[in-house]
């Protein structure tokens, strides 16, 4: 190994790693971006879908819940949300909280407008819609 | 020590481990809220208290690599820092960014904070790990910029070594990878995208080479520099895997997001590659403490590298890649087996690194020339166990909960609904917090031995 591995072919190791890596990494994310900004579903982004988007960060929506899997673990996973609980469910449950059941987990009451709301759900049916190698793996997210 | 600018290490250290008891505490609080969801529900809703829990430890460890770094980069350089005074300027802007970033977050509500910040004209709250208010990224930015600045002018005109290099690289490339925290798209697919380019290209590229550059530093001072030329070696082949697996397995993170279906083939690959460096470093580290010519007095020093080594190898290594394979993420995504991993890799990798540092710079820079009196070492190793312990434990009770979670939710022929399958698993979630109590008994041993000076130093 000693013979076989001087210093200085071991630096050039490092750097040319970083040079491919960072090279492949390139590319497959170029690749990557097209084809997302190519898709129908990115089109269909409309002006309410990015209200929601905001109304989903100003809330701070991912403090507690997952979407797509990434956020808190604390409350249901929502990328899914729509399919598993429906437009008119949603709106009444956001409306109704918090349910004041004795040491269960709280979702606090946000005040949102009808316009946030409304926002909120087309966002939410927007995200259930992105094509995401059927996960999560059922209804329950 | 030295050369005098090492000193500046002193109060980046302190600032860490103050912080380090903050950030535990909000994790004790946090797991309280898991079961009890009443628990100070009005003035720390669950949002705020695991927001600040996770927050203050990038922070804290921020205020580790660089009190590290401080410490390290004159030593290696063999002269002073480059500018003592912007070090202390840098360590002051880091506290009150941080001290004014906990407040805010006590203070208002997380809706009223968006709209005072600006964050309506240039959107980059209400993400996972980089939803901090503006002001509080542009301050970690420049606290960041000023000390690759500052170590790259001391390094620029000195002989420049393997740890020194691995090092600056870490810091540079993250300053570098921090920009896209700032980024925010339309569509949540490509902002994800590039969000993970802060997220894993920090924890899982940067980060760990200025992990081994701490490492390697820390070993040769603990054994000598017999092995010197081998080690260099060995480092540049370690983080040449490193970058390859850190680079391209962030493919790992683009499985479920709506990138193309290639991803799961490469993220999975990369990831196998994952645990490998942290193996070799294992052995690296034991090999070098069997061949070494000098044997240090700050055994409790050695004890935390093993560990780290070790439990780096075990919680980031190899529970990660399992983790990370597709056909197993597809199951545990985003459920408490990802809690599982997250803590007990950022434990080992870092928060051990961190304190092992400590554990090795602190004695010589409160002048007791080499190491803690073997009494007070002892005490430092009973922390050690306790910490490393309970953490293991509180992976352990997470995995456990994770495991349920997946089959009740996800793999069963009737998944159950999130919150019901919740409350069938607090039994665990007890555990973890009794374990969590116990690690932070553990953490005020660790600190009494190192800040409060004790009565019998001169044995």
């Amino acid at each position: 190994m000693d013979k076989l591995l001087s210093i200085d072919l071991a630096k050039k190791i490092f750097y040319g790693s970083i040079l491919l890596s960072s090279f492949i990494f390139l590319i497959l994310s170029t690749h990557t971006l097209l084809t997302l900004s190519k898709l129908e579903h990115h089109k269909n982004l409309t002006p309410q879908v990015v209200l929601g988007k905001r109304v989903w960060e100003k809330y701070h929506c991912v403090g507690c819940h997952t979407l797509l899997g990434e956020g808190s673990y604390y409350a249901p996973e929502l990328s899914n949300v729509y399919q598993r609980r429906g437009e008119v469910f949603i709106k009444h449950w956001i409306k109704s909280m918090p349910i004041n059941l004795p040491n269960r987990r709280k979702m606090p009451q946000l005040y949102l407008t009808d316009e946030e709301l409304e926002a909120l759900i087309a966002f939410l049916k927007w995200t259930s819609e992105i094509n995401t190698s059927n996960w999560p793996p059922n209804l329950q997210g | 020590m030295q050369y005098l600018s090492q000193a500046v290490a002193k109060p980046y250290f302190i600032a860490a481990i103050v912080i380090f008891v903050v950030q535990i505490v909000f994790g004790l609080i946090a797991g309280l809220q898991y079961i009890i969801g009443n628990f100070l529900l009005v003035v720390l809703p669950f949002n705020i208290t695991r927001v600040i829990h996770i927050d203050l430890l990038i922070i804290w460890l921020l205020f580790g690599f660089m009190g590290s770094a401080y410490y390290i980069v004159p030593d290696e350089a063999k002269r002073e820092l480059h500018d003592i005074k912007l070090a202390i300027i840098l360590f002051w802007i880091l506290v009150v960014t941080t001290v004014l970033m906990v407040a805010s977050y006590l203070f208002f509500s997380y809706a009223t904070l968006n709209n005072l910040t600006g964050n309506n004209w240039f959107p980059t709250m209400g993400r996972e790990f980089i939803g901090q208010p503006i002001f509080i990224k542009l301050g970690i930015m420049v606290v960041i910029a000023g000390f690759v600045y500052n170590i790259g002018m001391t390094i620029w005109k000195s002989q420049k070594t393997i740890i020194n290099l691995a090092l600056f690289i870490g810091f540079a490339s993250s300053i570098i990878f921090y920009l896209f925290s700032l980024y925010s798209s339309d569509n949540v697919v490509i902002e994800k995208y590039f969000n993970a380019w802060v997220i894993h290209l920090w924890f899982e590229c940067s980060w760990e080479l200025i992990m081994v550059a701490i490492l390697a530093f820390i070993m040769q001072k603990l054994t000598g520099s017999c092995n010197h030329e081998k080690m260099e070696k060995w480092l540049y082949i370690i983080m040449a895997i490193i970058v390859m697996s850190g680079i391209i397995g962030t493919g790992h993170r683009y499985f479920w997001i709506g990138a193309p279906s290639y991803w799961q083939w490469i993220g999975s690959i990369f990831s196998v590659l994952e645990p490998l460096p942290f193996f070799i470093l294992t052995v690296m580290v034991f090999n070098m403490i069997h061949y070494r010519c000098n044997s240090h007095t700050n055994k409790a020093a050695t004890l935390w590298v093993v560990g780290t080594v070790v439990v780096t190898f075990l919680g980031a290594g190899v529970l990660g890649f399992i983790h990370a394979l597709a056909p197993i993420n597809y199951y545990t995504h985003g459920t408490q087996i990802t809690a599982a991993h997250s803590h007990l890799s950022f434990y080992g990798a870092y928060v051990m690194l961190v304190l092992s540092m400590i554990s090795y710079a602190m004695p010589i820079l409160q002048s007791k020339i080499y190491a803690n009196s073997t009494h007070s070492q002892i005490w430092e190793m009973w922390s050690f166990w306790l910490m490393t312990a309970s953490m293991v434990f509180i992976a352990l009770f997470l995995m456990a909960a994770g495991i349920l979670q997946v089959y009740l939710q996800r793999a069963s022929e009737t998944p159950l609904p999130f919150l019901v399958i919740q409350e069938k698993i607090y039994l665990f979630y007890w555990l973890r917090e009794l374990a969590g109590f116990i690690f932070l008994i553990g953490l005020i041993i660790y600190i009494v031995n190192f800040f409060v000076e004790e009565k019998n130093s001169d044995q």
